[in-house]
């Protein structure tokens, strides 16, 4: 149990009414925030400070000067558009292939009985948390031998097979919300289930179509491990890996460039966590993925 | 819990208290089915499978994409496959394994990991997440907002802008030692002496948000009555916290910790940006020992067969995950 066991120590002073103890507790709570807060923010202020530095180094300072050459500097071809050209074909691609192929599975599994339900179910459930990190070694063996390394349809191939199992086990909760009348009145109609799915259920679900898309992107937008072992060609390249020559054999690193770029690289994510959690209290909707 | 998000409390298969919705039953006459049923064969096996047709895309690459690397994962670590010399690799038995178990660096590296999953998921992520969402219920909203805009946008970096941001923070030069000089404590270059701690500490920075909505989440959904009755009946916080809340969010606490262990152990980027292992490999856990092993000392068979143990221990996590989604509350 990683609390410490419950101190019997009386309560500091009784308090005389049960407002003002709410009151000072309060107080209390948003200093232990505010704490908290205080110690989270240091090295985002040092990434958005160093960004706007002439002379960016390591530490959180205020720069004496503001300045936009960073983001001159980065914002060439070869250091971030083509990386993040990369990256939005790698993780576009993915999200496309995983949403329509959970989109298609989860149908069935939502709107049939079949005694494979469970089972498949329960497989998912298990692959959603296998670690995929441990897998990386056999797959470059594998993506060797079919001749898939150093392909950009092989890194999406494999990025949409790991994020399937989420996919489909959060696209088959969103579905099992919509109520069946519809589809039912509309198979009276002459309606395929592939029309059904098309023009009913999945408009009803747009929120959770949109969670499980942005989840997707996000993951896949942030994931280093997968390209880095994928990919080798420099040209092709997602943002995630091409950072590192920041670090590479240019010498001294050129901190306020690294900021720039590593902004540049960061804000498409928090934007569409920013739409998705506006829309739908959005952290909280993937937390419900795993709510107990 | 949003309406948006029905949670899966009754595991699949709706075992549970939440009975997904009742589907056409197994051999009713189709009513109202989706077309495609006229056929007068064998009609129920023509109707399942075109019923199971739309999951195949999904099943096609599961096979070939996770299914297959995982079989193909359990094959070479048995043998001496190398990175050079594709051609002539040989089945080996458990020779990989009798090495590993053998190998001073592995086992340094089973040190490492465990190390790094106890400070930062179970002890950091998990009590740090708990601490502030407990606050939360009592804080005021505009310090609420700002403190959970502050942990989340944390977590949504990439990783590798993370592990960037944390090794700065962390450098002999970083922010870290420019607060402690301010507070004229002691300062060293953390990533040289301590460089698992500041590692862990990282993995803490960034992956504290998960538990902290994961437990806002359970938080809210103790009905206030209950606490409330409690305090009347004089009980302080503490004692709240441990025979009230603790016992009510069992569950969510059961999830939080597998989700949180199964991500910190494999975790690779991070690390590999912010100490590449290093130094020596003081902080080489089994991903980043894995992958010198199979790259760098070119040795895939023994970098696969510390893979397929990493994959055994995350299997076993994954199966106790599974357990507590289905059990009752």
């Amino acid at each position: 149990m990683p609390l410490k066991s419950p101190s019997r120590t009386p309560s500091r002073t009784p308090s005389r009414t049960p407002r003002s103890r709410r009151a000072s507790h309060r107080v209390a709570a948003d200093a232990g925030l505010l704490f908290v807060a205080a110690a989270f923010i240091l090295p985002l202020a040092w990434v958005v400070l160093s960004s706007l530095d002439p002379k960016a180094d390591l530490r959180v300072r205020l720069p004496d000067s503001l300045t936009l050459d960073n983001y001159d500097q980065v914002l060439t071809p070869e250091i971030t558009f083509t990386p993040l050209l990369n990256s939005l074909l790698l993780c576009g691609g993915g999200t496309l292939l995983t949403v329509v192929c959970a989109a298609l599975a989860a149908y069935p599994l939502s709107r049939y009985r079949s005694r494979l339900n469970r089972p498949f179910m329960l497989t998912i459930l298990f692959a959603t948390s296998l670690p995929i990190t441990a897998i990386m070694v056999p797959v470059y063996a594998l993506f060797v031998q079919v001749d898939l390394i150093d392909t950009m349809q092989g890194t999406i191939f494999f990025f949409a097979a790991s994020q399937l199992p989420f996919a489909i086990w959060l696209m088959k909760n969103f579905m099992d919300g919509v109520p069946k009348e519809l589809e039912e009145a509309a198979w009276t109609d002459g309606a395929s289930s592939f029309q059904s799915l098309l023009r009913i259920v999945l408009p009803l679900m747009g929120p959770g179509v949109a969670v499980v898309t942005v989840f997707s992107f996000v993951m896949m937008w942030g994931n280093f491990f997968v390209p880095f072992m994928l990919l080798l060609t420099p040209e092709q390249m997602p943002a995630s890996v091409s950072i590192n020559d920041f670090f590479g054999n240019k010498g001294t690193v050129v901190y306020g460039q690294l900021a720039a770029f590593s902004i540049l690289y960061s804000t498409p994510v928090i934007l569409l966590y920013v739409l998705v959690s506006r829309k739908l209290g959005g952290g909280f909707a993937l937390g419900g993925a795993v709510k107990g | 819990m949003t309406s948006a998000s029905p949670a899966p409390s009754a595991g699949p298969g709706g075992v549970a208290k939440t009975p997904s919705p009742p589907g056409p039953p197994h051999s009713a006459p189709p009513t109202a089915g989706p077309p495609g049923t006229r056929s007068r064969a064998p009609a129920r096996v023509r109707r399942g499978l075109l019923r199971a047709l739309p999951v195949s895309p999904a099943v096609v690459l599961l096979a070939l994409f996770l299914a297959g690397p995982i079989g193909y994962c359990a094959y070479i670590a048995f043998t001496d496959l190398q990175l050079t010399g594709q051609a002539e690799s040989s089945f080996v038995g458990l020779d990989n394994f009798r090495e590993a178990f053998g190998d001073e660096r592995f086992l340094n590296a089973v040190w490492l990991t465990l190390v790094f999953t106890f400070l930062s998921s179970i002890i950091g992520q998990n009590t740090l997440g708990l601490a502030l969402a407990t606050l939360m219920q009592r804080a005021s909203k505009p310090v609420r907002t700002l403190t959970g805009a502050i942990v989340v946008t944390a977590w949504v970096l990439p990783e590798v802008v993370a592990g960037f941001l944390l090794y700065a923070f962390f450098r002999r030069e970083g922010t870290l030692n420019a607060v402690l000089d301010f507070l004229h404590l002691p300062s060293q270059n953390w990533l040289f002496t301590l460089p698992i701690l500041a590692v862990s500490f990282a993995n803490v920075w960034r992956g504290t948000a998960f538990s902290m909505l994961v437990y806002s989440a359970a938080l809210n959904e103790i009905p206030k009555e209950i606490t409330e009755a409690a305090e009347v009946d004089g009980a302080g916080g503490w004692r709240r916290m441990w025979h009230i809340t603790l016992p009510m969010i069992r569950r969510s606490i059961g999830t939080n910790l597998m989700l949180n262990t199964l991500q910190t152990l494999s975790v690779f980027g991070l690390i590999w940006v912010m100490t590449r292992g290093g130094p020596g490999n003081d902080s080489q856990t089994l991903p980043l020992f894995m992958y010198e092993q199979a790259f760098q000392k070119s040795m895939i068979g023994y970098g696969t067969a510390v893979a397929l143990l990493l994959l055994l221990v995350g299997s076993l996590f994954s199966v106790v995950y599974m357990r507590l989604l289905r059990t009752e509350v």
